[in-house]
């Protein structure tokens, strides 16, 4: 830390997108209606695909295991709806490829009840009876990521977690998922980070919330009971401080060290979606079968956080919240690091944070790409402190081995921050990807000749 | 409308809208007072100088781009800037077919050669002016006082003077500050510097107009603070010092700093972002060395004025301070060994 610290509370560097949230986060969650039809992918998280347990023709309950695991990293797939397996095959997927799914045709008029399986006893269960009950009910990192929970929980031999941070700070501007949940769902937050704190052995437990959410964070600071090592932290606004390394310099002036994990200084963070979750299902043994995502955008005609059930075709919400005669851009997640979608078939994932619809007046066509001017904008975006017009300029020339080696390429976690502010438009975290990707592959090849 | 087809495209989705024709263009606006009030002080010889310069530079940035079956980049404003501050670098009744000349040059061996916008290694306007102190160095020192009565009615005659013919000097030349101490041992008030009342180049007497454009576009983010500062402050810190020593010999330090071409070249010419260090820490010691140079060039060189000297320097040194000040990266202990 240098003499004058003018970054108390934040991380350093990083930008300030249009926030956009006001259309949204005054609106309490509401329950989505049942699509006619669930499809649901194996792939909906980091790890291997979820191996299918059921047959077609056969009829399922709601919260059933429809495929478990099939490893360490990788989760099961509950029934998000009761009703009856229509195919067994290959579904789209966000990704373009087809991947192994699941087409179930909901029964129209039954009772929904919920399957439940065993409950994990928050007092008598042990940390790996938890990890377990957290694999069991199919949690992955909602914020997004989609990492199964239950290994990132998993404090390794030699490390110890001393604080657990509970990420609330919901950077991606459009969305407010985060924030109604911790607003309606304090309750199960609360209940979910007793679990953590006990998998984690974490003595100590801090809920980051951005400063645009401070009614969040005054409803979580009431809800706290005295005596319990919880406390809320407010900090300023600012992209991307919901990434973890960001978060963790935010709230406790630590860095991550580059190649490493949170637990290398000794934190866990858990995404506060996944930690009400785990608050919600572990107790009545559930899996998890919907979750709240934000709809919004200027093509969206009914704007809102709804509660949807996993799996539910895009095509099929984006009918029944209305769109603009003139969208042009559908994107899984937000404006920053979402996914742009060419295919409305697919469905709703355990990942899905949020679906925003841009029309023809936001979708800039094709911006004017001018050389690189070295304004250095881009320095001073990166929250990471890399120079990614040096990076960009590598890219071009294809010196994938320099990018890597002497600018720190692969450290770079695609946040978006330098190709936002670039005034040459110059697609520099698309370079990046493809950089990576490729210097990744040329890994492999060299252990593979090993 | 769910059957429509849809787009696509990579993240970021949204950006923050100010793209480099913007920059550009506001660098323009930036300079348009002071190109205002190189004529208001020199009358309409300036006001010719910095027309030429600037079609000169647009049309040889226009026709250098389609001889080489490319489209023409002069949508991106860069051409403009170029013109402007090679005009307001020459003495105001330069003759008018020289300063011609140097916009050819600017943008052909300045800008062009590299590769165009975003790859020259030289501010090209100053290239453009070394050329020219070369070929023509009593023209390019020819200095009319500012303020004439006449200088609405009357073009000099040196400004017409017909291409490869010498001017004729027309008797009413003035020194410049740095000239007159330089040779002659004449101190100027230092707000006479501050608000332009003395001869110079075009652009170059009114400092504090330089400044004010300046902060428009360090408020607007669209030039680095960092430049201007650390070039006034090593020239003002290191000339202090000599003050100190022997205030007899050497000028104050805020002499140096409102005199010449410095201000201009400390808040426009330094801070050619193309040109310039990219890194904070990389800017400090450009700026340094600018700083220091100028002060080095006017004591102890043999011409009065160093700006255009310091900054191609420190111009050509400038990505070998990008190659070895490397920032530290987030979640390593030190910075990286240069390649």
């Amino acid at each position: 830390m240098g003499l004058f610290n003018f970054h108390r509370d934040t991380f350093k560097h990083g930008i300030h997108p249009p926030e956009q949230k006001r259309e949204t986060n005054g609106l309490p969650i509401r329950q989505f209606p049942f699509a006619p039809v669930i499809v649901l992918p194996m792939v909906q998280h980091i790890g291997g695909p979820s191996e299918i347990v059921v047959r077609e023709g056969q009829e399922v309950n709601r919260g059933q295991v429809l495929a478990k695991a099939n490893g360490y990293v990788s989760v099961p797939i509950h029934a998000p709806v009761s009703g009856t397996i229509r195919k067994i095959s290959n579904v789209p997927s966000i990704s373009g490829k087809m991947v192994p799914g699941i087409y179930l045709e909901a029964f129209p008029s039954s009772s929904q009840e919920v399957m439940e399986g065993t409950p994990i006893d928050l007092d008598t269960a042990t940390p790996d009876e938890i990890l377990k009950g957290i694999q069991d009910a199919g949690i992955v990192g909602l914020g997004g990521a989609a990492f199964p929970t239950h290994v990132k929980l998993k404090v390794p031999e030699g490390k110890n977690c001393e604080i657990l941070i509970i990420n609330g700070i919901e950077c991606e501007p459009y969305l407010t998922t985060d924030h109604r949940v911790m607003l309606e769902q304090a309750d199960d937050i609360l209940m979910g980070i007793k679990y953590l704190a006990k998998a984690t052995g974490a003595k100590q437990t801090i809920i980051g919330i951005e400063a645009n959410k401070t009614d969040a964070a005054n409803h979580l600071k009431r809800m706290i009971s005295d005596g319990d090592p919880v406390s809320v932290k407010v900090v300023p606004v600012k992209y991307p401080q919901g990434s973890e390394k960001m978060l963790i310099t935010s709230i406790l002036d630590r860095e991550v060290p580059s190649g490493g994990l949170p637990i290398d200084v000794n934190i866990v963070v858990v995404n506060v979606a996944t930690t009400a979750e785990i608050g919600r299902l572990l107790p009545h043994g559930r899996g998890i079968q919907e979750r709240v995502i934000t709809i919004t955008g200027p093509g969206v005609k009914k704007k809102g956080n709804y509660l949807i059930p996993i799996g539910t075709p895009l095509r099929y919400v984006l009918e029944q919240v209305g769109v603009e005669e003139n969208i042009s851009e559908v994107y899984m997640g937000g404006p920053m690091m979402g996914v742009a979608v060419s295919n409305l078939d697919i469905s709703i994932v355990k990942g899905t944070s949020g679906i925003v619809v841009f029309t023809e007046k936001e979708v800039k066509k094709a911006p004017k790409v001018y050389p690189c001017i070295k304004c250095g904008a881009c320095v001073d975006a990166c929250p990471i402190f890399l120079n990614p017009s040096k990076l960009g300029i590598l890219a071009k020339f294809e010196a994938y081995d320099s990018m890597a080696e002497d600018y720190h390429l692969m450290d770079c976690f695609e946040c978006g921050s330098c190709s936002y502010v670039c005034p040459s438009n110059i697609p520099l975290v698309q370079y990046f990807r493809l950089s990576k990707s490729i210097v990744r592959k040329r890994k492999q090849v060299t252990t593979n000749a090993k | 409308m769910l059957n429509r087809t849809l787009n696509i495209s990579t993240s970021p989705h949204i950006t923050k809208g100010i793209s480099t024709d913007v920059i550009m263009r506001n660098v323009v606006w930036a300079l348009l007072p002071v190109a205002a009030f190189a004529v208001y002080a020199f009358g309409i010889n300036a006001l010719l100088v910095l027309i030429t310069s600037v079609i000169s530079c647009v049309l040889t940035e226009h026709y250098l781009c389609k001889f080489s079956k490319k489209e023409s980049t002069i949508t991106d404003w860069s051409a403009v800037i170029t013109g402007l501050l090679l005009g307001l670098t020459l003495p105001p009744n330069f003759p008018l077919w020289m300063t011609f000349v140097g916009g050819v040059i600017s943008m052909a061996l300045g800008k062009f050669v590299f590769g165009g916008l975003g790859y020259n290694v030289f501010n090209p306007a100053l290239v453009g002016r070394a050329v020219l102190q070369a070929a023509f160095p009593v023209a390019i020192t020819t200095w009319s006082p500012a303020f004439l009565a006449n200088r609405f009615s009357s073009i000099s005659s040196s400004t017409l003077t017909f291409p490869f013919m010498e001017p004729s000097v027309d008797g009413m030349s003035g020194a410049t500050p740095l000239a007159a101490f330089k040779f002659d041992q004449v101190a100027t008030d230092a707000s006479d510097l501050a608000l332009g009342l003395i001869s110079g180049s075009t652009g170059e007497t009114c400092s504090l107009l330089i400044l004010l454009g300046g902060i428009y576009l360090v408020a607007r983010k669209m030039m680095n603070w960092r430049i201007p500062v650390s070039v006034l402050g090593t020239a003002f810190v290191f000339s202090g010092i000599l003050y100190l020593v022997d205030n007899e010999v050497f000028p104050s330090p805020f002499f140096m700093l409102f005199s010449g071409g410095l201000m201009l070249g400390a808040v426009f010419m330094a801070t050619d972002m193309v040109a310039s260090p990219i890194t904070p820490l990389g800017v400090w010691i450009y700026g340094g060395i600018i700083g220091l140079l100028v002060i080095v060039i006017r004591i102890w060189g043999g011409l009065p004025e160093g700006v255009m000297y310091a900054i191609l320097l420190a111009n050509a040194i400038s990505p070998h301070i990008d190659n070895v000040i490397r920032p530290r990266v987030y979640g390593t202990s030190k910075s990286l060994k240069p390649s």
